[in-house]
């Protein structure tokens, strides 16, 4: 029981940094340019690709540093030759355009790739059991990825509360006009933090690339749940989203771990049941239901705190 | 002139099907080209074209060419409806479908209801791969034919030989959360329990088909129940990443499978250095002592970088071109009377039969296991150099399960 309990605490955690890496970046762009970036999990199947790609060309640790200074690069791109044009035309408009980018890059990323999963390895020097604990081998790779996440979270803290660079973006978070008028390029601020937020996201692509699936879906396996990050952590505030995800992250996880279901919590309290339809919800157990848990969440907290765990706004 | 244009647009493309319609006989490849599912799939559409050349150079169906036309159905059965009526549009009147019974649940009442519909232009659906018993018991339909053995024959096969195995004590389930994976679970359930009390089940799992990428909370759950035996109907994906993550985790148990020799499969054995602890159910395998299966294998070896995961596909093309042959004529109805009861000389050795009461085909059943090889076994699978081998053959008549089915035949 206990190896179970710890052997799920490190997958939830590690999990949850996984989703933070990405929806810190998400959550960021929501509160500077008040648009929801739907496109937001395709960079990160984009981070995954570009390091599979240069990863082949260069090696893993190349790739690790150019796969996301690529998509950050798009990114950049995106923002300033697509979102600044369009935030004309509102906020549906934006949101229409990240939604319809999202489908660009996966219909993309299938005519170079192809649609099935592209083989996207350990690298060797990382492919060993770090440690065994209760005779469970735990992987190098993952405690890899445990640590990157750990160190850009640290980064992205000290960058956005220690320095000039951070100041200017929260203060342009919440008075973006007051800022400009400060002198500083608002415009340039928004390209630099979409650009920073979408190579975080392909970051996670990277390092989550040959520990999960690297194929064309990937994007859409993940990007729901981004969403719920955001929303259960509240709009725009990035220690929500960093609860938020490890809560997610170990929601998910533990209940996968869980037998129990309603027959089991109550008994078969009627034998009459066993024969009809409600016989299905009767026996479903935990561990069945936990890819629906972060959506039910999702919409509890709509219902219940709006403003998000952490966040100050209604949403 | 642009509604010369359109109408033009409209035009020429029904032209061209209707022409080349005369000369080709095509089957719609209806199964997963995209998503989780697609690794299986293409490999699937791989093999078919193999056949459909092979029964090409032969002459192909009554001096007709085959040709294989693929549909991406996602592995969704909604998504499949709208394939097989885009096939049917285009005047193919052979689908064959196999990853997913959901979708072949789906697939068998469109084709029932079409066909009841449009009398004259019947089309015929061949199943090469979704096993779930229901689609010939009560799902049973007259268009409908099944190459590959139900789940319950198979699990029947499995338990039979895990009989014998005296060291399981402990036996978790874990499958896909759908119609198939279901009819695992309940069967292995049922099945142990006659056979073998003693055994005890601490686990039963069921988790989304195709949509986990990390099995690794599943592992540990195993781990901590204590299981030395792991029975599975996983395929595909959630095949290979379950093992994947079991070979990170280092958990050693035995593990009972249906799919193991699918992509990706054998290459999470030999990862998680299971030999000879990786046991698989099927119609068979490339090690077996026969000529013409070991001639087959080389040629779609030479050709491709898999092996024949499909041993169920050769023996449906191989008899479809019978069928044409006997009712000489390649028209559905007739060719779906000719299947019926057909006797044939399977791919792998021995006999097979179409039973007429509920179209699932019957054929020797293999069990086997994947590990180091002897001069027996020439094959390796996935350049592993590991490779399957035999353990036990069931013959024919012993894989014969009644059926429930009531079929409906056309008048």
């Amino acid at each position: 029981m206990l190896e179970l309990i710890v052997i799920s605490t490190l997958n939830g955690v590690l999990f949850g940094m996984l989703l933070f890496l990405m929806a810190s970046g998400l959550t960021v762009i929501f509160s500077m340019l008040g648009v929801l970036n739907f496109a937001h999990a395709s960079f990160y199947m984009l981070g995954a690709f570009f390091g599979f790609q240069i990863s082949r060309w260069f090696g893993f640790w190349p790739a690790l540093v150019i796969a996301p200074l690529l998509a950050g690069a798009i990114g950049a791109a995106v923002e300033r030759y697509g979102l600044r044009r369009v935030h004309k035309n509102g906020h549906v408009a934006e949101l229409l355009f990240t939604f319809g980018l999202a489908f660009a890059i996966e219909e993309v990323v299938q005519i170079i790739w192809g649609k099935s999963p592209v083989d996207f390895r350990v690298p060797p020097s990382l492919d060993f059991s770090a440690f065994t604990i209760f005779s469970t081998n735990y992987p190098a790779y993952k405690m890899f990825m445990l640590l990157v996440s750990i160190l850009i979270f640290a980064a992205l803290l000290v960058t956005l509360k220690k320095t000039r660079i951070g100041l200017i973006v929260q203060a342009a978070l919440t008075h973006p006009h007051m800022v400009g008028h400060l002198g500083h390029n608002v415009g340039r601020i928004f390209m630099l933090v979409f650009g920073v937020g979408t190579a975080l996201a392909a970051v996670a692509g990277v390092i989550a690339g040959p520990a999960l699936v690297t194929q064309a879906n990937m994007a859409g396996l993940l990007g729901p749940i981004l969403f719920v990050v955001v929303v259960v952590g509240g709009l725009g505030s990035l220690p929500g989203a960093f609860v938020a995800s490890l809560l997610i992250g170990l929601v998910q996880t533990f209940a996968v771990s869980m037998n129990g279901s309603l027959s089991g919590a109550f008994g078969p309290l009627s034998p009459d049941y066993a024969a009809t339809w409600l016989a299905d919800i009767w026996n479903v157990t935990i561990a069945q239901i936990a890819p629906i848990m972060p959506y039910v969440l999702l919409v509890l907290i709509l219902i219940f705190r709006p403003m998000g765990l952490l966040g100050t706004r209604d949403t | 002139m642009r509604k010369l244009m359109m109408a033009a647009a409209i035009a020429l493309p029904m032209f061209g099907t209707a022409a080349i319609a005369q000369e080709t006989v095509k089957i719609a490849y209806i199964d997963p080209l995209s998503g989780g599912g697609a690794s299986i799939g293409e490999i699937g559409l791989k093999t078919f074209q193999f056949l459909a050349e092979e029964l090409n150079a032969k002459g192909g169906l009554l001096g007709k060419k085959v040709e294989i036309v693929p549909f991406d159905n996602k592995t969704n059965p909604q998504e499949s409806l709208i394939q097989a009526q885009k096939a049917i549009d285009q005047g193919i009147r052979f689908l064959t479908q196999g990853n997913g019974s959901s979708v072949a649940g789906a697939l068998t009442d469109f084709v029932s209801k079409y066909n009841e519909r449009n009398p004259g232009k019947e089309v015929l659906y061949f199943n090469y791969a979704a096993v779930d018993p229901v689609l010939t018991n009560e799902k049973c339909s007259f268009w409908h034919f099944r190459w590959d053995a139900n789940s319950d024959i198979k699990m029947e096969a499995l338990t039979n030989y895990m009989k014998t195995a005296t060291a399981i004590k402990n036996v978790y389930l874990i499958n896909q959360d759908y119609s198939f994976g279901h009819s695992v679970r309940t069967a292995a359930k049922s099945m142990l329990g006659a056979k073998r009390p003693d055994i005890k089940i601490v686990g039963d799992e069921l988790h989304p088909l195709l949509k986990i990428t990390d099995f690794a909370p599943y592992i540990a759950k195993i781990k901590a129940s204590g299981a030395d035996t792991v029975v599975t109907g996983n395929w595909g994906q959630d095949f290979a990443l379950l093992l994947k993550a079991s070979a990170d985790a280092g958990l050693k148990v035995n593990w009972y499978t249906y799919y193991a020799g699918g992509t990706g499969g054998p290459t999470a054995v030999k990862q998680a250095n299971l030999n000879h602890q990786v046991f698989q159910v099927g119609e068979g395998i490339a090690n077996l002592d026969n000529k013409p299966s070991q001639e087959f294998e080389k040629a779609l070896r030479a050709k491709y970088d898999f092996s024949l995961f499909y041993p169920r596909a050769v023996n449906q093309m191989r008899m479809l071109a019978a069928a044409a042959d006997k009712a000489k004529s390649i028209d559905p109805i007739k060719v779906a009377l000719a299947l019926e009861g057909m006797e044939f000389d399977v791919f792998n050795g021995g006999k097979g039969n179409m039973r007429k009461d509920d179209h699932q085909f019957f054929q020797p059943i293999y069990i086997s296991s994947l590990g180091e090889r002897t001069a027996k076994e020439p094959f390796d699978e996935e350049k592993t150099g590991w490779g399957w081998k035999l353990i036990a053959r069931i013959d024919t008549a012993q894989t014969v399960l009644p059926t429930t089915c009531k079929m409906e035949r056309p008048k």
